[in-house]
């Protein structure tokens, strides 16, 4: 038996009824397209959710204190050893994975430009606070060493806190700015960052000098959190066990007390967002592909109809010869001709799909080969499940019950 | 045309039975059975409707098995065999013939007497082959490509006769052949058998027409799934002499 001569049998015989065909391949049609468009706004979400992680920063590493407990009384935040500037600096001297490092304090401050006012939040570092979180200008300049160890009374702005104070009419560069009552010169403007993946505005931010928030601000001693980034992405496990073993030598810590801070790296963060984004991403793939379940069931209908139209056919078929396995062959292939045939246009409606979505709703959306491949597979799978139990049906026909068939 | 040699031996029924049930009541439809059938013979089941000769045309041709008893064709037993050993059977010993022709609609009077050959897994060249002469020996190549609905009924028995002939059998079983034909067209249909029957062609057919039955060699009554009557025809009518005598009908000849 020849498979071509199924096919061309089965093709026939689905151009009898082409608009049965058509509708029975429409609910796979349909399944498909869903499951493409669903993966495909799901994998657009993973990658625009790791757009953002690395927006945060390049190979980031973020450690900051936690409260110690001792004999399992937990001292509380209040006694625990803070981190210090020096020891962000004793993290660059002796730590060979890591690249820069830079203190970092956060507050929130009232600004102040002529009759414009606006509460944010200031962001303070080092000269490396830039390379870290993967700033970059619009205009000006960075501020310099100098300006750390001066204490200087400088500031560069984010996009929102330059809408909010200045409007779009006047530069903000080289403009006196006041926060909480201490003046600033704006000495730059940084390039929009936009939302992080919870939502939070990164361009809502002046970012200043750590030594002048720290003594002519705070009045503090310490750092809220010290920043690093790693050599490189595969350097980053390394650079925090690095950063670990220096701090822990450095607040004297015992081999049995744990750790009194926290290191966190950028992996981490991505890790969880990406989990949560596969959750999302699996939960619409099976929604849609309930759909192409129903397609499936279907498909089994009309494939059950179809044998009960032509027993006669199948009676005259195994009179002259057909064994049961020939009959079973021949509607089966119908089946799957059906549901592949449904696939490959369900494919094309996907990817058009999973344009429009993206054009429209302004999503972003990623096909990949592999869910291509896994729904068109599936809809042939669908295709050979529900089309065996009819084609089974036809095979096992009693001869003369067929063939006496009214 | 006896023969005693068992090689020759096409049909042996012995003690056939066979019952139907229809929910709890048992009908029987034969009440035991024998009959042999040699190589060359040309035999005509006669008998009422309802006297069991369909059932036994059928159990004959395969298509349904006895319910006690035995059926040898060719010496091999049929009640021990499987579906798909029948299957086979059907394919290559026995060509059907049935009442209402029984073609494939929408498909070709050569891709019909393709379809046996098709099932014996034959390639696409020596099928086309086959075919085409089978419809040749009844007249018909010039029809090859047309569709039952574009044949008179006298060409649709034809090509359904070329079906049966096409893997070349040993028996054509034909099962009331003539039941839907007009009384010349029925005669052409003999004549085709008759031909068949002279080139050593086993030939069993099912009728309740007296003319048609006096075309065979051997007539067999049935009456309530029995048979009654065993007997050689004389004379015997011949096909040829029949449609010489008979007005030529030109609705055919149209089509």
């Amino acid at each position: 038996m020849n498979i071509l001569n199924v096919i061309k049998v089965a093709i026939l015989s689905l151009g009898r009824n082409k608009m049965r065909s058509f509708l029975t391949m429409l609910g796979i049609i349909i399944g498909v397209a869903a499951v493409i468009a669903m993966l495909a706004v799901g994998q657009g979400a993973k990658s625009a959710i790791q757009t953002q992680i690395q927006s945060l920063g390049t190979n980031m590493i973020i450690v900051f204190p936690s409260a110690v407990s001792q004999g399992g009384v937990s001292t509380g935040a209040g006694t625990s050893i803070k981190l210090t500037p020096e020891d962000a600096a004793a993290i660059a001297n002796e730590c060979p994975s890591v690249e820069y490092v830079s203190p970092v304090i956060h507050t929130s401050a009232q600004t102040i430009y002529k009759n414009m006012n606006w509460r944010t939040e200031i962001q303070a570092g080092n000269t490396n606070y830039f390379q870290i979180r993967n700033w970059t200008l619009q205009s000006g300049n960075f501020f310099n060493e100098n300006d750390i160890k001066s204490d200087a009374n400088v500031c560069l702005l984010g996009q929102t806190v330059v809408q909010n104070l200045f409007g779009t009419s006047v530069n903000p560069v080289g403009q006196l700015i006041r926060i909480n009552n201490l003046p600033f010169k704006v000495i730059g403007v940084l390039n929009a960052k936009g939302q992080t993946a919870m939502g939070n505005d990164q361009d809502d931010i002046i970012i200043a000098p750590f030594t002048t928030v720290q003594t002519k601000m705070l009045g503090w001693t310490w750092v809220n959190v010290i920043l690093a980034s790693a050599q490189s992405s595969a350097a980053i496990n390394d650079a925090e066990q690095q950063i670990t073993e220096v701090l822990r030598s450095r607040h004297h810590l015992q081999t049995w007390e744990p750790n009194d801070f926290t290191v966190r790296t950028q992996t981490d963060i991505a890790t969880a967002a990406e989990s949560t984004s596969r959750v999302l991403t699996i939960l619409l793939a099976s929604i849609a592909s309930v759909s192409l379940i129903v397609g499936g069931i279907g498909i089994m209908n009309i494939m059950l109809v179809s044998v009960t139209e032509r027993t006669r056919e199948i009676g005259i078929r195994m009179s002259i010869g057909a064994r049961g396995k020939d009959i079973l062959y021949q509607f089966l292939i119908e089946a799957i001709m059906l549901s592949l045939l449904g696939g490959l246009i369900g494919v094309l409606l996907g990817i058009t799909a999973s344009d429009l979505i993206s054009s429209i709703a302004k999503w972003t959306t990623l096909i990949s080969p592999e869910s291509i491949i896994l729904s068109f597979g599936f809809s042939g799978a669908v295709g050979v499940f529900f089309g065996f139990y009819p084609a089974r049906k036809a095979a096992m026909l009693n001869p003369i019950d067929a063939l006496r068939y009214e | 045309m006896e023969s005693e040699n068992s090689n020759d031996s096409i049909i042996k029924v012995e003690n056939l039975v066979k019952v139907y049930k229809v929910g709890e009541i048992e009908i029987p439809a034969i009440r035991g059975v024998s009959l042999e059938v040699t190589r060359g013979e040309f035999v005509a089941i006669m008998g009422a409707s309802g006297s069991g000769k369909s059932t036994f045309m059928n159990i004959l041709g395969c298509l349904d098995v006895p319910t006690l008893g035995s059926y040898a064709l060719e010496g091999t037993q049929i009640s021990k065999l499987t579906r798909d050993q029948l299957a086979k059977i059907r394919n290559n010993k026995i060509g059907f013939v049935f009442q209402g022709f029984n073609l494939l609609s929408r498909t070709t009077a050569i891709e019909n007497v393709e379809l046996p050959l098709y099932y014996k897994r034959i390639g696409t060249k020596l099928r086309r082959e086959l075919a085409m002469q089978a419809l040749e020996s009844v007249g018909l190549k010039d029809r090859a490509h047309h569709t039952p609905n574009q044949l008179s009924g006298g060409q649709q028995q034809r090509v359904a006769i070329a079906r049966a002939l096409a893997t070349q059998p040993s028996l054509i079983l034909a099962d009331e052949p003539t039941g839907n034909l007009d009384s010349r067209t029925s005669v052409e249909i003999m004549e085709i058998f008759q031909k068949l029957n002279d080139n050593n062609i086993t030939i069993v057919l099912v009728t309740h027409e007296k003319d048609i039955a006096e075309f065979a060699k051997r007539n067999v009554f049935f009456k309530d799934g029995r048979i009654n009557l065993d007997m050689q025809v004389n004379p015997r009518k011949n096909a040829n002499l029949v449609l010489e005598s008979m007005p030529v009908n030109i609705e055919e000849e149209v089509v």
